[in-house]
């Protein structure tokens, strides 16, 4: 569904700094595909220019991302640059950011900042049916109808994430990229969200990205993983033959860095969601 | 539970403030070396005013009673704040008599509060556009000249502004009348377009300066909002710029602007009263004005009372007023 | 934002170039004036701009330009004296304020509100009216005093009180350091920045006031301010006679001080601000 071609994205246009180094991915559909790294390794880059957000200064020097949406309902098959994609944000894509205190606006309720952004095809019909269609999905997050009513700064954390989830998900799109969504999140409600997130993706039939510096969290959901490093992939395929064969030194000391439980990685023992 | 205890606790200091103004008001007169009754009395009869003794006894009598100047001090004091508070009666007119001071503000209330409030608002909505505009495209050329022109304009005092626009407008170009005077009959055509046409100067002299302190602070607020996180998002939503600025930025921009204004409000009052004697407007300034030249002394502390309690007034209603717009504050 | 600071620095030379002219003309050019120019009739009468006046004369016979020179000196002592008052008064009662806290606390917070609410000018008026239609310059910087300190009380209480619950002030406490020396030490620079701002707004706020009050005839008419000036143009026809340069240039001089003042004073609060988001 996207194809990165040999991308080299970077910031500033005199002196310019290369964030990405010549990096080739396929995103398929119908998966969900991790990208993992340390911080500065280039993965929330590389998830900027899958997304086609290049304001503050960051640019593609060579290579392309380019992507290839069908709808589900016209059948209509899209393909554009990612440097085109603005116009289908938030219709064939959507994004979930980290949810910190102020990611949304403190002075609008849930309820419009939900509604705020959504394609016309997820409008239809009176204020009222919406309201209780997304009432209806925030029920599968587990959050009350009230929520629809409440301001920002009533959330918790965990809350607010969760919000989050249903927003860019409740768009019903193609693609939808995850921007650490659980780091600053206890592991009980890390767990949640993360299982919430894997059941939308296998109603929408849709794909997921998800990008964590956390490899426990791509060892519960993803389906295929790719990991950064300096701004290279240095590997990638199905998370689980990269933590049962790691081959890069760098992806096996990451492995080996996870917290161990009884002699066993705290990953084993905690099964991956079907 | 809290929202009502911070009202009441707002209430309370409220009443002390006023409180505390007339009790200032009250020992003003009483600051100097002369009485202000006879010098008042000196100056109406030195003005010409013919009055038989009988008259000026009667007036003395006057004056003594609406500031009850007999017996102790406290008792003067206490007889002072009750009059105001309770029946808000300041007398006759000494220079009017026997108008009741109390007529004479209420004609002219209407022309300063309109003159305030229509020219507040309109450089309101003109300096948030401009401000908004310029602080979201902090670095274009038409912001830069905006900015430049607003800082030029903010440190201006209203009535060097309301000099100029009359020294330009009336007397160089004759556009404008130089004094107003109102025609037409109550609530015809002529009417307003005379009141609108001879409050024109006035008000642009309020309007220039507050637009300029304005976008002054809401291009501040924009600049700082536009690396908000949720301004971000809402981009990475899709939304377009116009929704942005006004579902997002505008009104985080404009809510602590609350506060500012509650500071300012002093101010402008202070500024309108110089522009309406300027321009000969017939509010609440000249008739200060009028009281100060005729020596009216009863017209004096009831206009003066009056300002001090309105802006007071003000200040405290925009106070309580905040928490109840900002929802991190009502939604505790 | 990079832009925003590069920009302080610019706006605050200007200001700086502009206030100084006004101080050169103001503070010692009168010292040069060939005589009183208030006097009436040293000169000859209504005289246009030239070589000998350089602002031409006011229809009393003086020296528009030396009567300016003389009118931005008081103006200026006026606004200073005002704003050094205002501002040592200000800082020491927030101080206490902030510091101390209690009762103290609570009736000079209400103080500062109180006042804060009280429109000045009004008050100007009334004591002018009842005090033989003029007051003297001393009186009306008493008055602005009293109505300025709650300014920079307010925004060094609330400094104060943040700083007692910042780490460095405790280390400096336990480590022994009496308290005279953390307020001069540790607190002090932390608000010199914004007061100085404040200082200048203050200067700025005198001299408007006080021009307000002139403007109307109610300040002194011993002495020339800059407001006083503009009335006697006023009063004596200066417009009807067509002599714009006599009520201009007063006019233009507030205008270029106070936009010169406002640029300093700006430009102060954002380097300061600047610096304390770099600490």
């Amino acid at each position: 569904m996207i194809s990165v071609d040999n991308v080299t994205v970077g910031y500033g246009s005199a002196g310019f700094i290369k964030a990405v180094d010549g990096v080739s991915l396929t995103i398929n559909d119908n998966e969900i595909l991790g990208i993992a790294g340390e911080s500065g390794s280039g993965k929330s880059t590389l998830m900027r220019a899958i997304y086609g957000d290049f304001s503050t200064g960051l640019r593609i020097q060579s290579g392309s991302v380019t992507g290839r949406f069908a709808d589900a309902r016209t059948g209509k098959v899209i393909e554009a640059e990612s440097s085109q994609f603005g116009s289908l944000w938030w219709d064939q894509i959507s994004y979930i950011p980290q949810g910190s205190m102020s990611v949304l606006n403190p002075l609008m309720k849930i309820e419009a900042q939900v509604i705020d952004g959504l394609p016309k095809r997820e409008r239809g019909g009176s204020r009222k049916d919406l309201r209780a269609r997304i009432a209806a999905f925030l029920a599968g997050f587990g959050l009350e109808e009230n929520v629809l009513d409440a301001y920002p700064h009533q959330l918790s954390g965990g809350m607010r994430q969760r919000v989050l989830v249903a927003i860019a998900a409740f768009v019903n799109p193609r693609l939808i990229l995850a921007d650490e969504p659980t780091t600053a999140l206890d592991v009980v409600v890390q767990k949640k969200i993360l299982l919430m997130m894997v059941e939308i993706q296998r109603r929408q039939r849709n794909c997921l990205v998800l990008v964590s510096h956390d490899l426990g969290v791509h060892y519960q959901i993803t389906d295929r993983l790719v990991i950064m490093y300096q701004g290279k992939i240095v590997e990638a395929g199905p998370t689980a033959d990269i933590f049962a064969n790691p081959q890069h030194d760098y992806t096996k000391n990451l492995i080996a860095s996870l917290p161990r439980l009884h002699g066993k990685r705290a990953v084993e023992t905690m099964g991956v969601a079907p | 539970m809290t929202l009502i205890r911070y009202i009441a606790g707002r209430l309370v200091v409220y009443a002390l403030v006023i409180i505390f103004a007339l009790t200032v008001l009250f020992f003003v007169p009483r600051l100097g070396p002369t009485d202000p009754i006879e010098a008042m009395l000196a100056k109406v009869s030195s003005q010409g005013a013919y009055m038989d003794a009988a008259q000026v006894d009667a007036l003395r009598q006057s004056l003594a009673d609406t500031f009850g100047l007999g017996g102790s001090l406290w008792e003067q004091y206490g007889a002072f704040i009750k009059r105001i508070v309770l029946t808000a009666d300041f007398g006759p007119s000494l220079s009017m008599y026997p108008t009741p001071v109390m007529e004479l503000i209420r004609n002219a209330l209407p022309w300063t509060f309109g003159l305030l409030l229509t020219s507040t608002l309109i450089a309101w909505v003109l300096g948030n556009f401009v401000g908004l505009l310029s602080g979201w495209k902090p670095n274009s050329p038409t912001s830069r000249v905006m900015e430049g022109i607003a800082i030029c304009l903010y440190p201006i005092p209203y009535y060097i502004l309301a000099l100029v626009l009359s020294i330009l407008f009336s007397y160089v170009w004759k556009i404008f009348p130089l004094t107003t005077t109102i025609r037409g009959a109550p609530w015809s055509w002529e009417l307003v377009t005379s009141v609108v046409w001879n409050s024109f100067l006035p008000a642009m002299s309020i309007v220039i300066v507050v637009f300029g302190w304005w976008v002054i602070s809401v291009k501040a607020q924009t600049n700082a909002l536009r690396e908000e996180e949720f301004v971000r998002y809402a981009r990475l939503k899709g939304l377009g710029d116009g929704r942005i600025l006004t579902r997002y930025v505008l009104p985080n921009a404009i809510l602590p602007q609350i506060t500012f204004l509650a500071l300012q409000i002093g101010l402008m009052f202070n500024g309108s009263l110089i522009t309406e004697i300027l321009f000969d407007y017939p509010g609440l300034g000249l008739l200060i004005y009028s009281a100060v030249l005729q020596g009216d002394f009863n017209l004096l502390m009831g206009t003066i009372s009056l300002s001090v309690i309105a802006v007071a007034t003000a200040t405290m209603v925009i106070d309580l007023i905040y928490p109840l717009l900002d929802p991190r504050i009502r939604h505790r | 934002m990079r832009n925003f600071f590069l920009h302080a620095p610019f706006r605050l030379y200007l200001g700086v170039v502009l206030v100084a002219l006004c101080v050169i003309l103001g503070a010692i050019l009168p010292w040069f004036a060939p005589g009183d120019p208030l006097v009436w009739y040293t000169a000859p009468r209504n005289q246009a701009p030239g070589a000998a006046h350089w602002l031409g004369t006011t229809s009393l016979g003086q020296d528009v330009f030396w009567l300016l020179t003389y009118a931005l000196r008081n103006s200026l002592i006026l606004g200073l004296i005002v704003a050094g008052l205002s501002t040592i008064i200000g800082v020491f009662l927030g101080l206490a304020a902030g510091y101390a806290g209690g009762w103290l606390d609570r009736v000079l917070s209400f103080f500062m509100d109180a006042l804060l609410c009280i429109p000045t000018l009004p008050i100007l008026i009334l004591m002018a009216a009842l005090f033989g239609g003029q007051l003297a310059l001393p009186i009306v910087g008493l008055l602005l005093v009293v109505f300025n300190w709650p300014y920079p009380a307010r925004q060094v209480r609330a400094v104060a009180l943040t700083m007692r619950e910042r780490e460095f002030i405790n280390v400096a406490w336990f480590s022994g350091e009496s308290s005279v020396r953390i307020l001069v030490r540790h607190i002090f620079p932390y608000i010199a920045g914004w007061s100085a701002a404040n200082f200048i707004n203050t200067v700025l706020v005198g001299i408007s006031t006080e021009s307000a009050l002139a403007v109307i005839g109610l300040s002194s008419a011993q002495q020339a301010t800059l407001g006083t000036m503009i009335y006697w143009a006023i009063n004596y026809q200066a417009l009807l006679g067509g002599k714009y340069v006599w009520i201009g240039s007063p006019v233009i001089a507030i205008v270029l001080l106070f936009i010169g003042l406002f640029l300093v004073s700006s430009g102060l609060s954002m380097r300061s601000s600047a610096r304390r988001m770099s600490v």
